[in-house]
């Protein structure tokens, strides 16, 4: 029988009845008394010279209240990153003033040089028109293609770079020698060069800010779609704004999705609060469709050469790479940690590979800025190995599971050190490739292979075997790489004097469940009801600290934080029950909500505990303080590695290359899974996004810098209809060893496994069919791409 | 500034719009229904989707002085008389159909429209009806299955896991 509650349960999602009754609560939900609107002016040209503003028109429109422009905001501080990278000869990189509103140039469309405040929404909107109407700005040519970017030193994106790079990476530099040296010897190379596609996040709610100021107190409210409120409060206050910190409340109230578009912090938030100071109002902005296409960060953009040394039979013996990693036109706050620490480290996948060296340079060019998106570093070199290791098998003429099988990591390896600075610390990855092998019924495959051809279509098969690095990190060892904050977690679990609970947590729920997930933890630890367990978060006047929600870290660090605080509550409850029961605390035993004395019947409930707690009038008042609450700070030891292998079986229309995805089957390993439920679909919605990715999705430029996929008329999201059910398995599990709750993550799993097996699916499609000549098509695989592979 | 009446979830209202107000402005602003989502602007994404006279709309393109008189339903009209989620809404509930929320209450009023039109719809009639709905965390799976569900047909067995 499945659990009906606690760890391990499919609990149903609590949260669902305010969203399905329409009452969820949503940043651009609240009304506030006495608001106003803000809307940004924003650059039409990718690359602009602001020779002049002239306000006088727009401030004199109906209900226009103030008019901010780069000018006022040129001597507060700017939006920094959050990780300093060295290149390879030591030099720290570039790091340009990312400006509140730009200021002397604009440097993509949508870069935002002037904001109106106004009574209305329909008011600033018209003045901003007037405003832009009555601007000048001398169009520059746009410097959009990364290798022109680099290769053309006259024309720059900031003007004191001189060549568009912000680094040169090298990981390992040490390694360089040696992995030359293996490929000098290799029995077979094989090069490949692809494209990452660039790609939008696209939370279906835009971003949204409102900025509050209390004049009485001099306090600040950001109520922001942030999934890290606490990282923006520290962003906005300490960096751009110089607010002090406990003045400043972030709330991300309900959020409609982030998948990394919603970690940075944003200078329409600095804008918002700076105006409500200046008005004394509440001043609210809302991002509309195509502002959010144009604005928010995106995500990949690689360009990637591959090269893998090999034997004849398919023992990988080195992988090298280069890749051009687009950062657009400033650093958002995790872009230089992204193609670096998120993607050189795993470049050495889950396989044995004694030689790996990586180099990434990473370039300025006139459009938005690129940072991490589900995944975030790690599809990239997930994309780049699960390719590279296909088209070696193709080569050599070797079957591409054996291959795989053949490199893997053995589940008696572990820990094992990668030549790319990791330590896996566990894992069997043979286990989900062979349950990935029944669960797809590959030895069917031939026949269903006969029933496509029989429709005239071409059936292929795709395999990718992935892991990541996520649950981050270990703050001592993401200082020494360049990151400028910690990441550990924190939470704090409040026993209520009536027995119920409030969990302050420093996740962040915007879709994940955590207000569900979370309950079930705690509820399994206290063997109390999920009911009576509260899950406060996104709320930094309420939480102790966090650092958020992305990379999959919820459950592995802010949960085991929060597991930490209710040992904490535990250990404490003991020494209350042994002065109640007048025993010797060691003699006391916690199990099933109950604290008794070991081997007797004499217990008390947790209810009674908590209650003596606040009424302490029998109570160790001189060796115990009153009250139950307990925080707790945790910093994992290292990352965590889930794992998994995945299958996708396509089937091509020759005639008009459409590419239909026949099936996806997942077998995945994320340590222990605490709700079934949310973890499947947690990976339902990755493999959608991967299948996005690989077959449909684009962010396209022209030459001019101009966005031509700005809508969703012109970029093509997975509609329903795109994408089949999904084969998911979660029961090959090695726990994680180092946190309490032994899970790993399941968050960008699925974006992270996906692309490669599909890609690699249609090439096999291809070549089953007769059109072996197709040795690589670039994402999205469209019909055509597909159409033109063929008859190219 | 013209006045507009209209039935919304079975109560008469009436307001002030200009001609260029938006069905979802109306309900979101002028009304408080902030159920209704705005996710693009342009008729693509459909977190908008309420029902006028029955009929699934997007109300982020539909002028409110263009559904004068008629009978408009919101997400908040769907749950039972009783407050508890109607069989549609608890089939999303039950099979994980939703993740942000953001989506949802399009989702639904589609999803309902659809079953009001076609009780026993297959997997291909819902993923081609729900093409007009958007949504970013599901990968669809689970709302297909839900509809499934709502139709009273066995969706674990349809969507072989």
């Amino acid at each position: 029988m499945p659990k009906d509650h606690g760890i391990g349960a499919s609990s149903k999602r609590r949260e669902d009845v305010r969203f399905l009754s329409g009452r969820g609560v949503y940043t651009d939900d609240m009304a506030l008394h006495g608001q106003t609107y803000a809307v940004f002016v924003r650059s039409n040209v990718a690359h602009g010279r602001i020779k002049s503003i002239n306000t006088a028109n727009a401030a004199k429109m109906p209900g226009v209240l103030a008019i901010f422009t780069g000018e006022d905001f040129k001597d507060v501080g700017g939006n920094p990153a959050g990780w300093l990278i060295n290149s390879r000869d030591g030099t720290p990189m570039r790091e340009p003033k990312r400006p509140v509103l730009a200021h002397g140039k604009v440097r993509h469309v949508g870069d935002a040089y002037a904001a109106v405040i106004a009574e209305t929404y329909n008011e600033a909107k018209d003045a901003a028109q007037q405003l832009a109407d009555d601007s000048d700005i001398e169009e520059l040519p746009a410097i959009v293609d990364m290798k022109k970017a680099v290769a053309d030193a006259s024309n720059r994106v900031h003007d004191e770079i001189p060549d568009n790079l912000c680094f040169d990476w090298g990981w390992i530099e040490d390694n360089r020698a040696a992995v030359d040296a293996a490929f000098k010897s290799a029995p077979h190379i094989t090069t490949l060069e692809l494209v990452n596609n660039r790609l939008v996040p696209n939370a279906m709610e835009p971003r949204s800010s409102i900025g509050e100021y209390f004049p009485g107190t001099g306090d600040y409210k950001l109520t922001t779609t942030s999934q890290n409120p606490h990282l923006t409060r520290l962003l906005v206050a300490a960096f751009v704004l110089g607010i002090p910190e406990n003045k400043l409340t972030v709330v991300a109230p309900d959020v409609g999705g982030g998948f990394g578009s919603k970690i940075y912090h944003y200078g329409e938030e600095a804008l918002v609060l700076a105006a409500s100071r200046k008005l004394g109002r509440p001043v609210r902005w809302t991002a509309e469709r195509t502002e959010s296409f144009l604005t928010d960060a995106h995500g990949r953009d690689h360009v990637t050469k591959i090269e893998m040394a090999s034997t004849k039979d398919g023992e990988i013996l080195a992988i090298r790479t280069e890749t051009l990693a687009n950062v657009g036109a400033y650093l958002s706050n995790f872009s230089t940690a992204t193609p670096t620490f998120l993607h050189g480290t795993l470049m050495a996948g889950p396989y044995k590979v004694p030689h790996v060296y990586v180099n990434v340079k990473t370039v300025f060019t006139n459009t938005a800025p690129v940072d991490a998106y589900r995944g975030a570093g790690r599809p990239e070199a997930t994309f780049s190995i699960e390719r590279i290791v296909d088209k070696m098998c193709r080569e050599l003429n070797l079957d591409p599971f054996e291959v795989r099988r053949k490199n893997l990591i053995q589940p008696d390896q572990f820990p094992y050190t990668t030549p790319v600075g990791l330590v896996y610390d566990t894992g069997n990855y043979q286990a989900t490739l062979d349950k990935l092998i029944e669960l797809a019924d590959v030895a069917g495959f031939d026949k269903r292979a006969a029933a496509s051809k029989a429709k005239g279509k071409l059936r292929g098969m795709g395999l990718s075997t992935w892991i990541e690095a996520c649950g981050i990190a270990p703050s001592n060892l993401v200082g020494v790489l360049g990151s400028r904050v910690g990441l550990y977690d924190a939470a704090t679990v409040r026993v209520n004097a009536t027995g119920n609970i409030s969990v302050m947590t420093g996740a962040h729920s915007h879709g994940q469940g955590h207000e569900t997930v979370f309950a079930q933890v705690v509820a399994e630890k206290l063997g109390i009801p999920e009911s009576s367990i509260e899950i406060v978060h996104g709320d930094t006047s309420k939480i102790p600290f966090g650092m958020g929600s992305y990379g999959s870290r919820s459950l592995a660090v802010c949960g085991s934080a929060m597991s930490k605080a209710v040992d904490k509550i535990i250990a404490k409850g003991k020494k209350i029950a042994a002065h109640m029961l007048e025993a010797s605390e060691n003699d006391i035993v916690f199990a099933d909500g109950k604290f008794s004395v070991a081997g007797t019947d004499k217990a008390k409930s947790f209810g009674e505990i908590a209650f003596s707690a606040y009424v302490p009038h029998n109570y160790p008042l001189e060796t115990l303080e009153p009250g139950l609450e307990e925080t707790a700070f945790y910093d994992p030891a290292n990352f965590t590695y889930p794992a998994g292998a995945y299958l996708c079986e396509v089937e091509v229309d020759p005639e008009t290359g459409k590419v239909d995805i026949a099936s996806f089957t997942c077998a995945d390993d994320f340590g222990h899974v605490m709700n079934p439920m949310i973890v499947e679909g947690q990976v339902h919605g990755g493999v959608g996004q991967g299948i996005g990715q690989a077959l449909l999705e684009n962010t396209s430029y022209d030459e001019n810098g101009q966005l031509l996929t700005a809508s969703y008329m012109d970029y093509a999201m997975p509609r329903a209809d795109d994408v089949p059910f999904y084969t998911v398995d979660h029961s090959c599990i090695t726990p994680c060893t180092h946190n309490p709750l032994g899970v790993k993550g399941c968050g960008e799993a699925g974006a992270i496994g996906s692309p490669p097996a599909v890609v690699n699916a249609v090439i096999d499609a291809l070549h089953r069919g007769g059109h072996s000549h197709v040795k690589h098509i670039d994402m999205p695989v469209s019909p055509a791409r597909v159409w033109s592979a063929i008859n190219g | 500034m013209t006045k507009v009446s209209m039935t919304v979830n079975g109560k008469a209202v009436s307001g002030e719009v200009e001609g260029r107000t938006l069905l979802s402005t109306f309900l979101r602003e002028g009304l408080g229904l902030t159920g209704t989502h705005v996710g693009c602007d342009t008729s693509q994404c459909g977190a908008c989707v309420v029902h006028v006279d029955g009929k699934a709309v997007k109300s982020c393109t539909t002028f409110a002085a263009d559904v004068a008189g008629a009978s408009v339903k919101t997400i908040e009209g769907m749950n039972n008389p009783d407050g508890s989620l109607s069989v549609v809404q608890q089939a999303f509930q039950d099979h994980h159909g939703l993740q942000c929320g953001f989506c949802t209450p399009g989702m639904v009023m589609s999803s309902a429209a659809l079953l009001a039109e076609n009780p026993k719809p297959t997997e291909a009639e819902i993923r081609h009806y729900l093409e007009g709905n958007i949504c970013r965390c599901t990968g669809y799976h689970n709302i297909v299955k839900a509809v499934l569900a709502a139709s009273g047909q066995d969706a674990a067995a349809l969507a072989a896991e």
